[in-house]
This record gives C-alpha cells, structure tokens and sequence, in this order.
C-alpha cells in the first residue's frame, strides 16, 4: 500500500512539473523583448506584445494593496491587542472565513454593484477594490496569527518599562512580528495576481495604454482568458508566453515567502 | 475640636467622562477605536455583500420566485430565464472532480501523513502548497491546449468504446463537456483535499496508533483501520471545502466545459455551470431582468459555498476536538 498511496502523491506532484515543463516548452520562445513592451496589435499583425497588461496588472495590485492592507493589518491589530476571544472578535473573524470563502466571481459582482454601476463605467479602480476585497481576510488571520505569537515577555518588559498599549504595539509588537506579515501580505498578492474572475467586468480589459484611475484596464489573467479561447495562432503563442511570466511571478513570490516562513507560523490557505 | 474635612480636587475614583478623556490623551482610546473601526469594516462589507446581493436579485425573485431554480430554459431574448441547466452543470463537474479528487488526495494524505519519511513528507507538502497557488486562468489555458485534444482524440473515444453502453459516456466526443470540466477541477482541488487531510490525520493522538500497533497489527492496517476512521469527520470536511472551492470555481471550467446550457446525462455533452455563465454573460447581459438574473445565480452561488464551508469547518473542528479529548486518557 506504500506504493499505491505513494503514487497518488508523485501523481499530484507531477502535476505541477507538467504544467511548468509546458508553460516552459510552449512559451518560453513567445517572451521575448516585444512581449514586455509593445502593445497589443490588431489582429492578424504579428509582433504584439501585453506591456500594458503588465502595467495594469501591476497598478491594480498596488490599489489591492491600498485596500486589502491596512484594513487587515489594523483589524489583526485590533484582534491580538484590544480585543479578547470576545464576541466582536468572534464575529470579524467569522465575517473574515465568510468572504475568504465567497467565490471570486461574486466578490467581482459586488465589486460591480458598488463602483461600476454608480459610475457607469468600467475602472481599474473597481477591479483593484475587488482584488483588496479578497488579500483582507488572508492578511487579517495571517496577521493575528503572527501577532500573538509574539512573546509575552517582550509585551510585559515593554509595559514594565512605562510603555502605553499604542506604544508597546508600534515599537515592540509589530516589529517583532513584521516578517511573518510581510510575507503574509506576499502570500496574499501572489493570490489575488492571479485571478481573473473578479476582473472580467471591474476592470474590465483594454487594448491601449490605461490613464489614471478611472478608465479600464488590461491585466495578465484576462489577456491570458482572451487570448486563449480566440481562434488565432499567434494569440496562443502570446497566451503561452503570459501564462509562463504570471505563473514564474507567482510561483517565485511563493517560494521566497513560504522559504522565509518555514522558520514557523502558519499561512491561511 | 472640630474635625474639618478638607477634599482634594481632583483625588479619588475618577467618573465617567473625565475618565474617558484622560485614556483619550494617552493615546490607547484612540487606538483601539481606530483599529476596532477597520476590524468592523471587515464585517460591514461582508453584510453589505450580501444585501447587495439580494437587492440587486429583486426583479428576478419576485417575477420566478422559486421556480427560478427549476426551470430548464434559459432565453434571454423572451427573458425566460432558469437555473437548473447550470445548477445541473455545477453539481455534475463537482462530483466528476470529487469522485477523481478524493481517492487520490486521500491516498496522497495517508502517505505524507502516515507512511512517508519526515523530509520527503515536508517537500512533498511544499509542492502541494506551490500547486495550489496556481491561477485557474493556468489551468484553463492547459485544459484548452493539452486536455480537450487528449480527451477529444485518445480518452473519450477509448471510454466509448469500452463503457458506450452507459447513458454516462455516449454521444458524440466533442473534447469539450462535464468530463473534461470535471478532469480539469479534479487537478485543481487535490492539493485542498491532500492539505487538510493530512492536517487532520497528523492531529490524530499517538495513543491511537500505537494501541493498534501494540495489538500486533502492520503499519498499514493500524493507519487504515484505526487512524483514518478515527479522521473521518475531519476528512469529510476537507472533501466539503475543496467542493465549495469547485463549486465556484470559475475560470478553467468556463473555458473547456463548452457553455451550452443544456441537460444531459452524456458525461461527453457540452454543459454550463453557474460561474462560467456569470462569467461569460455578465457584460453582454441586455436589461435589468437579465443582469439580476445572473445577480441571483451569484447570490445562489454564495449561499451554496456559504454552508458548505460553515459544515466544513464545523466538521474539522470536530475531529480535532475528538482527538484532544481522547488523548488525554
């Protein structure tokens, strides 16, 4: 039965080998210099590139950053220092498992009835609100977690030494727990980087260059959905190539963070 | 002589409101009312979710009600509108995927919990953990570009040919359909089942498996016959959760499960599912009825993951509280 059991793991394993080995074979010759800078070009020209949905996936990250941390980094806060196992804190982390465990595309719904539908338009702000949406409860556990396992002793010196509660979590507490929150908040944007459900109709998609805030945007994982199911050739080489940079981003963010964790604490999956 | 009471200003417990704003100075009182507001945010935006979701559903609700959820058509254009195809095809694709996923996760678990060297157990793991954070846009693009010609030319004319006496596997193999949507989510949700089954089994006490052992059973009849029925509710829960992360998952299965709304016991048939739908409609939908509709698939969706994953964790929590308690005697 070693044998057997041990198969069904080398066969969930490989999994992940095929789909690097291909993302490698099929797209590693598409990236090129023109992918990265060049926009996408009419259909039937070759030589297009997806630099401003890379530009776009980056700008939504930073406004999914603006929203998903400070509400998750201060709610843990609140969880490990002010609270207790009290009922708030029973209810926000149950709200926080609840939308955790909201499928993303209803997240982009909601996303949609609050920012688009008011504005009439397609933003990247929309898409960015939605992406935080989902980094919030996975940084709030995350952070919590990484909270209070800091040392009481550390705490009680810090009181000993005349510190107030503000002053004891700014300068001892957080500082202790930093690491394990940044690669929470790591873990949480190689999450949110990759999806592309919420995206679809919050930031929508476009094929020229996004000027501030307010206009749609092109992202990796809708260029990566479009281009996969049109009819053209080239498209898929284009598709290939973004799958093998999206998924190289990821997977090396996850390695670097899960690398630094491993000297403890858990991550919510 | 008389005693003259002298008082102090200012000495003595302090009431109410001057004690508030002496915290207020220090600085904690403000802290904490800052930092209870972005926890509280936490829990406005999940209720706003869902009333958003119910109030954007209304026109739907009231013109089907719960016939909504049984009727087959869906025609937008006469704006009859009816869930059952994409809840048939949701609940088909998620039983394909579980019936593939679990004895291979369960078996995987069992292996890094059970029978597996620590260091192969802990790198295993961590390749697990590295699958599951593959995007479902990746999954989609492989499904579209290496699965469906392998199910279209190889897989299913093979299952033809040997099970075509089935309803299950007859009809024309168009590489699209349940049985490849199925394959497809089947990949994506081992690494959930393998994960917090082998949390749960690792959580079972010690005394349980060497009781077996010392009864003078193998190893794996002590971990088959003891440790995974004594994991059974935690292991039931994680086949829960990795359904509620099947049942909305969206990208991969929108592009290889065909988006044909239609009912049909052919596993080889091209379907629909709720997500793919929402997915795929959202942006063309024409009309207040229409966009609600597909709102109200969203709210069925959310409540269909919404108990699912309470029952879940309901059920790994149980486990664990069995193990603790019984590893005490």
């Amino acid at each position: 039965m070693l044998s057997v059991t041990g198969a069904c793991a080398a066969v969930a394993v490989s999994v992940l080998f095929f789909i690097l080995g291909y993302l490698v074979y099929h797209g590693g010759s598409s990236v090129n210099w023109a992918f990265f800078t060049k926009l996408p070009t009419p259909v039937g020209e070759s030589g297009g590139g997806m630099a401003n949905a890379i530009v776009g996936t980056a700008k939504l990250l930073s406004l999914a950053v603006l929203v998903g941390v400070p509400i998750g980094f201060f709610g843990a806060i609140y969880l490990a220092e002010f609270s207790g196992n009290g009922i708030i804190a029973f209810v926000v982390r149950y709200a926080a498992d609840l939308l955790n465990g909201v499928p993303s595309i209803v997240i982009g719904i909601f996303a949609y009835t609050m920012l688009v539908l008011p504005f009439k338009h397609f933003s990247a702000i929309a898409g960015g609100f939605a992406l935080g949406l989902m980094m919030v409860p996975i940084t709030l556990r995350s952070a919590e977690d990484f909270l209070r396992a800091v040392p009481r002793a550390l705490r009680e010196g810090a009181m000993a030494l005349g510190a107030s509660k503000t002053r004891t979590i700014a300068t001892v507490i957080v500082p202790a727990a930093y690491r394990g929150i940044m690669t929470a908040i790591l873990l949480a944007l190689a999450r949110v980087a990759g999806e592309t459900a919420p995206l679809l109709f919050t930031a929508f998609s476009n094929r020229f260059w996004s000027h501030g805030w307010n206009e749609p945007i092109a992202s990796l994982p809708v260029m990566i959905f479009t281009y996969a199911i049109a009819p053209y050739d080239d498209w898929h080489r284009q598709a290939w190539a973004a799958g093998l940079v999206l998924l190289g981003l990821i997977l090396i963010v996850n390695i670097f963070a899960r690398a630094i964790l491993s000297r403890g604490g858990t991550i919510l999956r | 002589m008389a005693t003259t009471i002298t008082t102090v200003p200012g000495a003595g417990p302090i009431s109410g409101s001057r004690a508030f704003f002496r915290k207020l100075r220090e600085g904690d009182e403000i802290a904490r009312i800052i930092t209870f507001l972005f926890a509280a945010s936490v829990v406005l935006v999940t209720l706003l979710l869902v009333w958003e979701l119910w109030q954007g559903s209304v026109l739907p609700r009231h013109k089907f009600g719960f016939g909504f959820f049984f009727t087959r058509v869906w025609d937008p254009i006469a704006e009859q509108f009816g869930a059952l195809p994409f809840i048939y095809g949701t609940l088909v694709t998620s039983a394909v995927s579980l019936l593939i996923a679990v004895p291979l996760g369960l078996g995987a678990a069992i292996f890094l919990a059970e029978l597996a060297p620590q260091k192969i157990s802990d790198t295993l793991q961590f390749f697990i953990d590295l699958l599951a954070a593959v995007p479902s846009v990746i999954y989609g693009l492989l499904g579209v570009f290496i699965v469906i010609p392998l199910m279209r030319e190889y897989i299913q004319p093979a299952l033809k040919r040997t099970l075509g006496f089935l309803p299950l596997f007859q009809g024309p193999a168009y590489g699209v359909g349940f049985l490849t949507a199925g394959i497809v989510m089947a990949i994506m949700v081992i690494p959930y089942i393998i994960s917090v089954s082998r949390e749960v089994l690792l959580s079972v006490p010690r005394d349980q498996r060497e009781a077996a052992l010392a009864l003078g059973s193998t190893r794996w009849e002590s971990t088959w016959k003891v440790v995974v029925p004594f994991a059974r509710t935690g292991i039931m829960g994680s086949v829960f959760l990795a359904l509620a992360r099947a049942l909305g998952e969206t990208m991969a299965v929108t592009m290889v499960i065909g988006n044909t709304p239609t009912i049909s016991a052919s596993l080889f048939s091209p379907g629909y599912s709720i997500a793919a739908v929402i997915a795929n409609e959202f942006t063309e939908a024409t009309g207040d009825t229409y966009l609600q509709a597909l709102i109200e698939l969203g709210l069925v969706l959310f409540l269909l993951t919404f108990i699912l994953n309470g029952l879940a964790r309901l059920l790994i929590v149980l486990t664990s509280r069995r193990g603790a308690g019984m590893g005490q005697t």
